[in-house]
């Protein structure tokens, strides 16, 4: 009974995911206003040559401050995991 | 050459990327193989954001000795490496764990290591 | 330990991994690269170090204090920088037009110039420090868990 429910949910999301492929804008036209902006006044704003540097860290340097949290965060918990056995083995 | 590609290729791709991904993560019992599929996840949808912002016949989008013509859209760009990073840091994460429950449970499978049923 | 034919190769081959990974740090405002991909081939050449000489002789050089040091520091390079332009707003760029890194390109393709970006040389700095540390320690780790069952100090 339970492998029927998970057929049935797992043809249900296939179909939304070919539906939505077959419905996006055509491959290779994009809209795109705030891109001109940044491509064009990349060079006199940031006094940058490299334009995706320039968007990782200055014009949108907060995402750039956030994933730097999650990198620390992760080493953090896997170090602290590995340390824990060794206090057991002590004590006990 | 590549300004003509018949009718959305690339997207098919994805949806056929993310297809197997939720296959494996509905079906499969092992937790080394469920790591995969989060992994094939992942790959998936950094498929998707590069693909969404190509211009037909355009150039990398650096002003150092670039060639002429029309340049690609810069923002999906990064953010694709901001997915890179994050993906990296919780498969690291997640294998970690899986490595303290084989040492404490003697198996990885995910319907028998189970801590609170006694 | 692997032979020594292996061990010879790796002692010769650090010394080029080092000096590439530094310069895709180093010049990522002017070429493609930056913080995050550095920091990364950095750290596959730590990892390289540990399979050709086993996480044991590693474990006497790398010592986790000094990894724990580095990557709290390259942190901070990175948000005392944030915090220095604070005069306007939180992020601004204020070494444009100084004559420490700014300099304004000239408009459309031009050969680039590495005096040239502001205050974002000094992040990429900031953050490949960071990648690298974290990145070798997570590795140490689990080599050391899988053989010998010897936990870090």
């Amino acid at each position: 009974m339970r492998r029927i429910i998970a057929w049935f949910v797992l043809i249900i999301l296939v179909a939304f995911l070919a539906s939505g492929a077959l419905l996006m804008h055509p491959f290779g036209y994009p809209p795109s206003d705030m891109d001109d902006y940044m491509i064009a006044n990349s060079q006199a704003e940031t006094a940058n040559n490299n334009v995706v540097a320039a968007v990782l860290f200055d014009y949108r340097g907060l995402d750039t401050l956030g994933e730097a949290t999650v990198l620390f965060t992760a080493v953090t918990g896997a170090l602290l995991l590995f340390r824990a056995v060794r206090r057991k083995e002590d004590k006990g | 050459m590549m300004q003509y590609i018949p009718y959305n290729i690339p997207f098919i791709a994805v949806a056929a990327l993310v297809g197997v991904a939720l296959f494996i993560l509905i079906f499969k019992r092992n937790l080394i193989k469920v790591i995969m599929g989060i992994a094939i996840l992942g790959a998936g949808v950094n498929l998707f954001l590069v693909t969404l912002g190509y211009r037909a016949g355009g150039v990398a989008p650096i002003y150092t000795a670039s060639p002429d013509g029309i340049m690609v859209l810069p923002v999906p760009q990064a953010l694709t490496l901001t997915n890179i990073v994050i993906t990296v840091s919780v498969i690291a994460l997640m294998l970690t764990m899986v490595m303290f429950t084989y040492r404490h449970m003697g198996d990885i499978d995910a319907n028998k290591s189970r801590l609170l049923r006694g | 330990m692997l032979s020594k034919i292996v061990r010879t190769i790796a002692n010769q081959l650090i010394v080029f991994i080092l000096v590439f990974g530094l310069y895709i740090v180093m010049h990522g405002h002017v070429t493609p690269g930056g913080g995050f991909q550095g920091g990364a081939v950095i750290a596959s050449g730590a990892v390289m170090m540990i399979v050709a000489f086993g996480s044991r002789e590693i474990k006497k050089s790398l010592r986790e204090r000094h990894l724990s040091l580095v990557e709290s520091g390259g942190a901070l390079i990175f948000i005392g920088m944030a915090f220095a332009g604070m005069g306007t707003i939180f992020f601004y760029n204020f070494l444009v037009g100084t004559p420490v890194f700014g300099g304004i390109p000239p408009t459309g393709p031009n050969p680039g110039n590495i005096w040239t970006g502001g205050v974002i040389p000094l992040m990429n700095l900031g953050v490949g420090l960071k990648v690298t540390a974290g990145l070798s320690a997570v590795v140490l780790a689990m080599a050391l868990f899988i053989s010998g069952e010897e936990m870090e100090e």
